[in-house]
């Protein structure tokens, strides 16, 4: 091995003082600075935690992770109602939401206006006012959609009678799933709750879900890893910009639709989509845990597996930890927003669909789509080249699969590993989109938000107590 | 009164300490400004702050993530601001173009097949980072000081389970495979094998040879303690296993200041079973068969004697004082031994890169300003007779160490030097020689002939 190094040339990984690298590189030597900084914020019972860990075991096991999600194949595959998807739903009144879990009292406005919407929508109460008695007084029960293989986005509000998608990744036989997308404006996942958003609700229940049902039948699925790549080709990151993905999914669908509609019921669904670029949000968002779920349980595995937020708290999930969160209180995000909105409308950092950017997408993929990071206020193309970067040095691979083109094709940083984010300072950065935090007002803004170091501090210490 | 003090706290940003230190200068020389510093919020560094007098309220809240800009003085305002403008600068300066990361995996990431990882963090910091690209499976330079010697231990024997190098630490200087690494020079590649316990000791053995026209194959610095008792040569052994088994080395020197006696029996067993020829230096023990200096050690590995510069002749100064200010430790330290050796006394050597000179502020090497000062006051002072000096030369150190000294008049006293360095070296030794000379100092050949001139003019 030292005889490797003096037959040369030495190739200089440059930690510190930045004139040697200088010098070296002078010199002809290949060389890569570091700019570093003190490890874990200088913080000695973290930096203690990360030197106890076993190195190469978890390294063996993250790179077994991140195998197990490069080699997902996450297909479209159904749209049923929730009740029958997960049986609990029919069984009680049990309402799931995004994020760790919470109680009525701690909900945020949006929150607190989903859920009254979606007790009214189920018939266990006639109009608002006594929805929000129901829920304040015990009458249903709440639960992440995490705990039953769902997602949703922002407030995910799940319940019996929606229609969800269902991704069920063929690699693994698992299977996730995710409320069909409202399209913008006022809609439940921002906390809207009256006649406009209950009655586009019923109309996703009542023809357009069962109409998509049956042209995922006659489809066989949707392969959903061609699509993304194609995606990311077309400048999506699919978390702010779906309408590459959200325009060839109807593309992919549409002959099947066309067998399984009539006319007018088709007429409203290829409006509905076609005015919708988010509407691949919530495929992606469910293809993500199906990819993400496999790695549950993974034994010395520090890879993340979940990233969510309710509006109050901030979760994160760790492989090797299993079930349990691990939260912090969320942040603000930063962005633009809408004309007549400003940062004093904003509502904290929502919704269960930082699980695109735990399995590699959204913030992870920026360098995909430039359009996006001036958008959220991530500044021009060099800005999204760095976030990219810098999110592959808390990753512990890239996904083969889904490269991205500006970047010579390289995949995309892929499974955030939690050591490598305390070790680094780096937290993960998600694209977001931002709600007003008055229920029902809906979206006011987009912008970025930064995963709480505290979730990762704590599930670095309960990893190496573990 | 006190001029009124101002600290300002930039969150979550770290800048190495050369780079802060370098802003810290730039702002003690604008007008209204007594004292100033920039440091990392480090305990260690807070205290030191404090005991200048220059830590606030807001400073003291600073943590290991955070920049603590310190100014004393009535316009403390306007200095603060200019510091965050010579940030600016200092950080443009440090990405340059070169290929940058965040992390050591991010920089794999960057450069796969990377084989050395240069390090030069906070000693505090060090192993844990050494650590890290030893079990990445790079070979390690860790030229930071300050690591704990158990540390030190550690990693040498995680890098001898795992067949890697571990140089240092405190180890400024690596040649390897014709890279300079840190503080070398550009020494033409050849068939010696330099393993050195000291930087600067390496620096001059291998300029030496290539002064007497040979070549160094590789120079591999171990770093100050790797022959005490508690690391035991875990280095050392390394190092000579490999120069044994490399082709282009066909000689080797070992140059450390003396081990303990059990170290050395073993180091010297070692020597003795080498297949090819070693030249040992253990600076300041005399014994039969080990070269006694440096300049020694080279002329054995070369076969060759090292010439005297010619100089105009010097008037003696019997029984005249030598003040020695060096840059380098082991300089200071052969320069030493050559007085005691000759049984002279009453004489001051001053290591300028010691402890005490450098805490908080750079290296002579780097910034050799500072030694102006001792200097200027060893010229005034009436018990001192003869200066000798030192003057290091090659990549690191200061472009022009021998024009800064040109800052007093050194024609007053009788100044005797040397220069470590090569043709080669981005200082070319022969101009820094010139300049010296021109100044009317006596130029010596090598460091132990400069020693050993002054000896003569004062004995």
């Amino acid at each position: 091995m030292i005889a490797a190094l003096l037959a040369g040339p030495v190739r200089v990984v440059n930690v510190g003082l930045a004139r040697f690298a200088h010098e070296l590189a002078g010199n002809g030597a290949a060389v890569v600075q570091v700019d570093w900084t003190p490890p874990a914020a200088g913080k000695p019972e973290l930096l203690s935690a990360l030197s106890r860990l076993d190195g190469r075991r978890i390294e063996a096991a993250n790179r077994a992770v991140v195998e197990k999600m490069v080699a997902a194949q996450p297909v479209l595959a159904e749209v049923r109602r929730a009740g029958e998807l997960i049986a609990p739903l029919d069984a009680r009144r049990l309402v799931l939401h995004a994020g760790p879990p919470i109680a009525w009292k701690d909900m945020c406005g949006p929150l607190k206006g989903a859920v009254c919407g979606a007790i009214v929508f189920e018939g266990w109460a006639a109009e608002l006012e006594a929805a929000e008695r129901l829920a304040a007084s015990g009458g249903v029960e709440f639960a992440p959609n995490h705990h039953f293989g769902a997602v949703g986005p922002m407030t995910g509000i799940t319940t019996r009678s929606m229609p969800l998608l269902v991704v069920e990744n063929r690699a693994f036989g698992n299977r996730a799933f995710c409320a069909l997308n409202e399209g913008l404006g006022k809609v439940m996942r921002f906390g809207g709750n009256d006649a406009e958003v209950l009655a586009r609700l019923a109309w996703l229940r009542d023809e357009f879900g069962p109409l998509l049902a049956n042209a995922l039948r006659i489809s066989n699925g949707v392969d959903l890893n061609p699509l993304i790549a194609r995606g990311l080709a077309m400048g999506d990151e699919m978390h702010q910009r779906n309408v590459a993905c959200s325009s060839l999914l109807l593309r992919a669908l549409s002959p099947h639709l066309a067998r399984a509609g009539e006319p007018r019921a088709l007429a409203r669904a290829f409006e509905f989509m076609a005015g919708n670029d988010q509407f691949f949000l919530n495929v992606g968002m469910a293809m993500g845990k199906s990819i993400l779920d496999p790695a549950r349980g993974a034994a010395d595995s520090t890879i993340v597996t979940a990233m969510s937020r309710n509006g109050t708290e901030f979760g994160i999930r760790v492989a090797a930890l299993g079930d349990a969160w691990f939260t912090a209180p969320v942040e603000m995000p930063q962005g633009l927003y809408f004309p007549g909105f400003s940062a004093a409308d904003a509502n904290p950092d929502m919704g269960d669909s930082a699980i695109l950017e735990a399995v590699g997408l959204g913030a992870f993929a920026m360098a995909a789509a430039p359009a996006v990071a001036g958008f959220v206020g991530a500044g021009g193309f060099a800005e999204a080249v760095r976030t990219t970067r810098a999110m592959a040095e808390i990753c512990a691979g890239r996904n083969r699969a889904w490269g991205i083109p500006a970047l010579e094709f390289s995949g995309t940083p892929t499974g955030i590993d939690l050591r490598r984010v305390v070790e680094t300072g780096i937290a993960p950065v998600i694209n977001t989109g931002i709600a007003h935090r008055r229920a029902g007002v809906g979206q006011v803004g987009a912008g970025v938000a930064r995963a709480p170091f505290a979730c990762f501090e704590k599930a670095l210490l309960a990893f190496a107590a573990s | 009164m006190l001029s009124p003090l101002l600290n300002r706290v930039e969150r979550g940003r770290y800048l190495d300490s050369v780079a802060l230190m370098r802003v810290s200068r730039r702002l003690e020389a604008l007008a209204g400004v007594e004292a100033a510093a920039l440091l990392i919020g480090t305990p260690a560094n807070k205290a030191l702050l404090r005991d200048a007098g220059l830590l606030g309220p807001e400073g003291e809240q600073a943590s290991p993530n955070d920049l603590v800009i310190a100014v004393r003085g009535a316009k403390a305002e306007e200095a603060v601001e200019s510091a965050l403008q010579f940030l600016l600068q200092t950080t443009t300066e440090q990405t340059g173009v070169l290929p940058c990361a965040r992390s050591l995996a991010g920089a794999l990431e960057l450069l796969p097949d990377a084989n050395l990882a240069l390090i030069s963090v906070p000693g505090e910091f060090a192993a844990y980072e050494a650590r890290k690209a030893l079990e990445r499976g790079l070979h390690v330079l860790v030229f930071s000081d300050n690591v704990p010697l158990e540390d030190e231990a550690a990693l040498k024997r995680l890098a001898s389970e795992k067949g890697l190098l571990m140089m240092g630490p405190d180890c400024g200087t690596a040649l390897i495979a014709g890279t300079p690494i840190a503080f070398a020079n550009a020494v033409p590649r050849g068939d010696i094998g330099i393993v050195s316990a000291s930087g600067t000791g390496l620096q001059e053995v291998s300029s030496l040879i290539a002064r007497l026209g040979g070549g160094v194959s590789h120079g591999i610095g171990v770093g100050g303690r790797d022959l005490g008792e508690r690391v035991g040569a875990l280095g050392t052994a390394a190092a000579l296993e490999a120069l044994e088994r490399d082709a282009a080395t066909t000689k080797i020197v070992l140059v450390s200041k003396p081990p303990s006696p059990d170290v050395a029996k073993r180091v010297l067993e070692r020597v003795e079973r080498c297949a090819k020829p070693c030249v040992v230096c253990f600076l300041g023990l005399q014994a039969p068969g080990i070269a006694l200096t440096l300049s020694e050690a080279a002329e054995r590995a070369m076969n060759r004697k090292i010439q005297p510069l010619g100089s105009a002749p010097v008037k003696r100064i019997r029984g005249g004082r030598v003040r020695g200010l060096y840059c380098g430790g082991t300089l200071c330290a052969e320069a030493e031994l050559i007085f005691r050796a000759k049984g002279l006394a009453g004489h001051a050597f001053v290591d300028l890169g010691g402890d005490e000179f450098t805490r908080g502020r750079p290296h002579p090497m780097i910034e050799p300003e500072m030694r102006n000062d001792h200097l200027k006051r060893a010229l005034a002072d009436p018990a001192v007779d003869l200066v000798l000096l030192d003057v290091v030369l090659g990549y690191g150190a200061h472009p022009n160490p021998a024009g800064i000294l040109l800052k007093n008049d050194l024609s007053k006293k009788a100044v005797v030097a040397s220069v470590t360095g090569t043709e080669q070296d981005p200082q070319v030794w022969s101009r820094q020689v010139a300049i010296l000379r021109e100044a009317g100092v006596i130029v010596a050949a090598s460091n132990a002939h400069a020693a050993e001139l002054a000896a003569a003019l004062v004995a």
